[in-house]
């Protein structure tokens, strides 16, 4: 279905999306889950495979059936080609697209709900990617509403499926059901109290990966971390929600001991992390994106804490993301130079938290969540 | 253990170590910082840090059986060594014997046991039927058994019109 508007990245970022506006205590340690399937037609090369005119055929007929289905009534809808490098980035930034689909050829296309909670990449390494992200720990509606959507353009488009290896995908690890499931975790009493590789470790070897928040190493991302399962043939989606969902809980329930322990162990230095964070986003002028990710972290575990208010969250869990590169640069209608953007983030930062009452120490509550 | 570790797609010296443990089998991937960027360990969505434990793991000296290639995309093994990935659907019938000893380091069973696209499924039995009625009804026009014509294209009618309901749902 056509959209009457013309979709584009500032009508996007104006409208409240799933991630940045559905911050609560519910979403204290699971930020958001995110469910992922590859999907491939049959009689069609896979996108990495295909020529050209192949990819621009593709991504004609299932841009038409994405639009159609009922959650994306009044999406957006783009081909990676008409966006400019800045406007991909923040498109990764949010993760609505692979930074592998912001760099891919000709052909290459997302479709994305209204509200931000499915996206559907095209022609990124299957000819389907279908992505929906809920906040909180919610596997199980995650998997519902994107079994939904898939039922959905299954009426319409010809998947390629072997009753043996499941959905074909163009990679081998893949194949099955074709689903990465996976939760957005932010662990600060884990990483304060370095017990991240130990979780890393364990969470291996239950056959689930984890990961920084946009990949890069543990620390300077927020203490926020995605853990996700390896595996996707030989157990059925609920098989493999189920098996993820209590890794993520027992996560989740470490995360809380080590907050009661760095409390009872020595409150005074916690604190002192969170007051100087609070100091700091108001008063500075140089903010690169890995300290400001840090920062953020330490209020948001204050607000977990009973430091700050509740209301605070979503400003915290907004600035996470438009704090990064992409964003701030779009803001202000250009690339910068790192060092210019560290002081706009600095500015940006300090008017955002400038209205944010004093940490209040006197009696939190403990563990947050 | 060699060292220093180089990268296991370039040469230069590995920087990046990554360690998996799959159905209890250690998988190891070492990379460059390059490489590890460029092969989206950086990616956020999960699915390119398996991706590179199945380059790892494809040994590059095993002989490759050259003459294999896939009818549908012309894809060979020897294109799947270099790119880790393959040309489309009907490459996994066609190579399945390169596939198949891969998959138990790989997954957790060799077996499918999830969705099922039943609708997808649907059409392509009600297409592969139509096509071998149309072969039916060339087959029996041509030694003149017009009986079997006649059923022949009365069934191929009905499979039609199932094939429009199905469009018009
Ligand atoms: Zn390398
Ligand atoms: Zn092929």
């Amino acid at each position: 279905m056509p959209n009457a508007e013309i979709p584009n990245i500032s009508s996007l970022l104006g409208t409240p999306s799933e991630l940045t506006d559905s911050g609560s205590a519910k979403t204290a340690i699971v930020l958001m889950t995110r469910v992922r399937l590859a999907r491939n037609l049959s009689g069609y090369h896979f996108p990495g495979w295909a020529k050209p005119e192949e990819r621009e055929r593709v991504l004609a007929s299932c841009r038409a059936s994405v639009a159609a289905t009922a959650p994306m009534r009044r999406c957006f809808n783009f081909a990676v080609a008409d966006l400019s490098d800045l406007e991909r980035q923040i498109l990764v930034e949010r993760h609505l697209i692979s930074r592998e689909l912001s760099s891919a050829k000709e052909g290459a296309g997302v479709v994305i709900s209204r509200d931000q909670a499915f996206s559907v990449m095209l022609n990124e390494e299957d000819h389907l990617r279908i992505q929906v992200l809920r906040a909180g720990f919610n596997l199980k509606k995650a998997w519902s509403a994107i079994n939904d959507l898939d039922s959905q353009l299954e009426e319409h488009l010809d998947y390629a499926f072997s009753t043996t290896l499941g959905y074909l995908t163009a990679c081998p690890t893949n194949l099955g059901t074709a689903m990465r499931a996976s939760a957005m975790m932010h662990l600060p009493a884990l990483v304060i109290s370095n017990q991240m590789e130990k979780v890393v470790r364990a969470v291996n070897q239950l056959g689930m990966v984890v990961r920084g928040l946009f990949g890069e190493g543990s620390d300077a991302s927020g203490s926020i971390f995605q853990i996700s399962n390896q595996t996707t043939l030989g157990e059925s989606e609920d098989e493999i929600i189920k098996r993820l969902g209590s890794v993520l809980q027992s996560i989740v329930e470490h995360e809380l001991n080590a907050r009661e322990k760095l409390l009872e162990a020595d409150s005074g230095k916690l604190y002192d992390k969170i007051g100087r964070a609070y100091g700091i986003l108001q008063n500075s002028h140089l903010l690169s994106s890995s300290e400001a990710m840090n920062l953020l972290s330490l209020l948001r575990l204050g607000i977990d804490l009973g430091v700050f208010p509740e209301a605070n969250r979503s400003l915290v869990d907004r600035m996470l993301i438009e704090a990064q590169p992409g964003h701030l640069q779009y803001a202000q209608k250009g690339e910068l130079e790192p060092g210019q953007r560290d002081v706009l983030r600095a500015a940006r930062l300090r008017s955002e938290f400038a209205a944010v009452a004093r940490p209040d120490f006197r009696a939190p509550a403990h563990g947050g969540n | 253990m060699p060292s220093p570790l180089k990268c296991d797609l370039c040469a230069k010296p590995a920087t990046v170590h990554l360690t998996q443990i799959v159905n209890n089998k250690v998988h190891k991937v070492d990379l460059c910082e390059a490489c590890a960027q460029a092969k989206g360990v950086t990616d956020p969505s999960g699915f390119s840090l398996a991706d590179l434990l199945l380059k790892a793991s494809l040994n590059p000296e095993t002989p490759a059986a050259p003459g294999v290639r896939c009818e549908q995309c012309g894809f060979t093994p020897v294109d799947f060594k270099k790119l880790g990935r393959f040309g489309c659907p009907a490459c996994y019938d066609t190579f399945r014997s390169l596939v198949e000893p891969m998959l138990e380091n790989m997954h957790n069973g060799v077996a499918h046991t999830g969705k099922v696209p039943t609708r997808s499924l649907e059409r392509k039995t009600l297409y592969d039927r139509l096509t071998k009625l149309e072969l039916d009804l060339t087959e029996a026009i041509r030694t003149e058994r017009y009986e079997d014509a006649a059923r022949a294209r009365d069934e191929i009618n009905q499979v039609k019109q199932a094939f429009n309901a199905d469009a018009q749902r």
